[in-house]
């Protein structure tokens, strides 16, 4: 009997915090959505169900426009970004002599304690310095918030690369050696495809990084590059803006799309 | 062979090596040296720290700007609201998202996936856009003030936006998922037979949970309170869409220096203490903790 009890008691300390923490989580992104289909200029006051503001924000230039930027800028960066992250985790994991090692490791963990708001500070400083010093660059833009994303999201890269590059075995490689593989395709045909899950969730990584940024790209960003939360933040630090809430059920729709295309591509390698 | 192995080692480390010293390490000693600059009216707004006149080299060095910072209370303050702010969030995410991330570990498996994936969804949505959802819920006309009100529970609306509980809710709710995954990531490993075995052995529920529990979770614990600590220290958004005049933080006395005071050297110095008080300590923490850790295992 008592048993039953305790086991009854579980059961509703577990439904109970799994539904209180789920509630938290999705209400604010639901009460959004349920807002962006309300007719009326005044975000708070419900008028009717309608679509206006869905066509308002594909009519919106100024969002469209920094919508491509953004994407442009985060794909390059994200690219970048795996590229040298990596190289650092690959550094670090296999190459034992490197000059000042101890400065190296600093340089590529310490962007992760670094806050945004001191990385984007130093980093517009040097801009403008160096715009004086030798003319480079010429103006801040989209190449000065390009050069910002890539430095901050190369660590997180490393991180990921690393931690998978240190927990394989390494005698694959040897082995490859030893049987006379030369170092190239060894490279190209045990440590890149073992590390290839690794790379992706980095790109990915990466590429959200830039695009969810509001405080780096604030600092860097020049004439013609106004990412996409440069303009929402514009739009909702004084007030609210219902083609902003139209603008957060495309992106959730688009994120619980690739959550469902993730899970059943996940569901069906397990099964394999 | 091994030339082209080195070749490809040198490259390896050359290319983020120097990437990393142009635009992260050089960036961080110019403010350092912009920090212990003489402000001056002009483009850029500080002295040059070598002068050649007349009278020889003179070296415009000085630590007034730290002097300044130190003296004034007004920067002093917003430190310390930033440190609870980031003290407060990260406890209050732990105690939600432990047992969250606790349950959800606990479940079956083809369930656990599927709440998995909606603990990411979340997380994956616009940073910025999760702020605003709460300027919207919290509003004098917001959901809550609506409902209470249709309910007779209130007759005025309560305002509830533009203070510091309000960043407190904003924080907890965009950080949550930093705390919840890693601690998931141990709590999955994390055998059940454990648990049995110590209630075999005659420990209550509660007396299991610290002693078997907790202990074996708590790098999840560490891991999740640096990732929401950190970034929250210098936070700038959520104090800027949800916070009020009531309190200032650290993020925003560094922006107003820059963009609305245009004090570069101050800016500077600001960010500077803000390295070695708050950031300097984490990494080394970090490191004991790390040499700890390592040394128990």
């Amino acid at each position: 009997m008592q048993n039953i009890i305790l086991k009854m008691n579980k059961i509703f300390l577990k439904s109970f915090f799994l539904t209180i923490g789920f509630a938290f989580l999705y209400f604010p992104i639901l009460t959004l959505i349920v807002y962006s289909f309300n007719d009326n200029k005044r975000v708070m006051v419900w008028k009717g169900f309608s679509f206006r503001w869905y066509g308002e924000l594909f009519r919106n230039e100024q969002i469209l426009e920094a919508f491509m930027i953004s994407i442009k800028i985060a794909s390059l960066s994200a690219t970048f970004a795996t590229l040298l992250g990596v190289m650092i985790g690959y550094s670090l994991v296999r190459i034992p002599k490197i000059p000042a090692r101890p400065f190296f490791i600093f340089l590529s963990s310490s962007p992760l304690v670094m806050p945004e708001i001191i990385l984007g500070l130093s980093l517009l400083l040097f801009f403008i310095s160096s715009n004086h010093l030798i003319g480079f660059p010429s103006s801040k833009g989209q190449l000065t918030v390009l050069i910002s994303h890539i430095t901050f999201s190369v660590a997180f890269v490393a991180v990921i690369i690393q931690s998978r590059l240190s927990s394989y075995d390494k005698n694959i490689e040897e082995a490859a050696q030893d049987l006379g593989t030369l170092p190239n395709k060894i490279f190209w045909k045990i440590t890149a495809p073992v590390i290839l899950p690794s790379i992706i969730s980095g790109w990915l990584l990466a590429f959200t990084l830039s695009l969810d940024d509001l405080v780096v790209a604030s600092f860097t960003t020049g004439p013609g590059a106004n990412t996409l939360p440069i303009v929402v933040f514009s739009k909702v630090r004084l007030g609210l803006s219902p083609e902003v809430n139209a603008l957060s059920s495309m992106i959730m729709l688009f994120v619980v799309i690739a959550a469902v295309i993730f899970y059943f591509v996940n569901r069906s390698n397990v099964q394999k | 062979m091994t030339n082209f192995l080195k070749k490809q080692n040198f490259w390896f480390v050359f290319t983020p090596y120097f990437w990393l010293v142009l635009f992260f390490f050089i960036p961080l000693a110019l403010i350092f040296k912009i920090s212990i600059s003489v402000s001056e009216w002009g483009m850029p707004p500080y002295r040059d720290m070598f002068a050649f006149s007349e009278e020889g080299l003179s070296i415009n060095v000085t630590l007034s700007n730290y002097l300044f910072i130190f003296s004034d209370s007004f920067y002093l303050r917003s430190y310390l609201n930033s440190l609870n702010l980031a003290l407060t969030s990260t406890l209050i995410c732990l105690l939600i998202g432990y047992p969250i991330a606790f349950y959800v570990a606990k479940s079956k498996e083809n369930i656990r996936n599927l709440l998995l994936i909606l603990l990411i969804i979340p997380f994956w949505t616009s940073f910025l856009l999760r702020v605003y959802a709460w300027k919207v819920i919290l509003q004098g006309s917001g959901v809550i003030n609506t409902i209470l009100i249709k309910f007779g529970i209130i007759d005025q609306p309560l305002s509830m936006l533009h203070n510091h509980y309000a960043v407190i809710l904003g924080v907890v709710y965009t950080y949550l998922p930093f705390m919840i995954l890693p601690l998931y990531g141990y709590l999955v490993k994390f055998d059940l037979n454990l648990i049995d075995a110590s209630s075999d052995l005659g420990a209550k529920p509660f007396k299991t949970f610290i002693k078997v529990i907790i202990p074996l979770s708590l790098p999840g614990i560490m891991a999740g309170s640096m990732l929401v600590f950190i970034p929250v220290v210098g936070e700038f958004v959520i104090p800027e869409l949800l916070g009020g005049s009531d309190k200032l933080y650290f993020g925003k006395i560094i922006w107003d220096e820059f963009f609305v005071n245009r004090d570069w050297p101050i800016a500077s110095a600001l960010a500077m203490s803000g390295i070695f008080i708050l950031v300097v300590p984490i990494i080394i923490f970090q490191l004991m903790y790390a040499k700890y850790h390592f040394k128990n295992e």
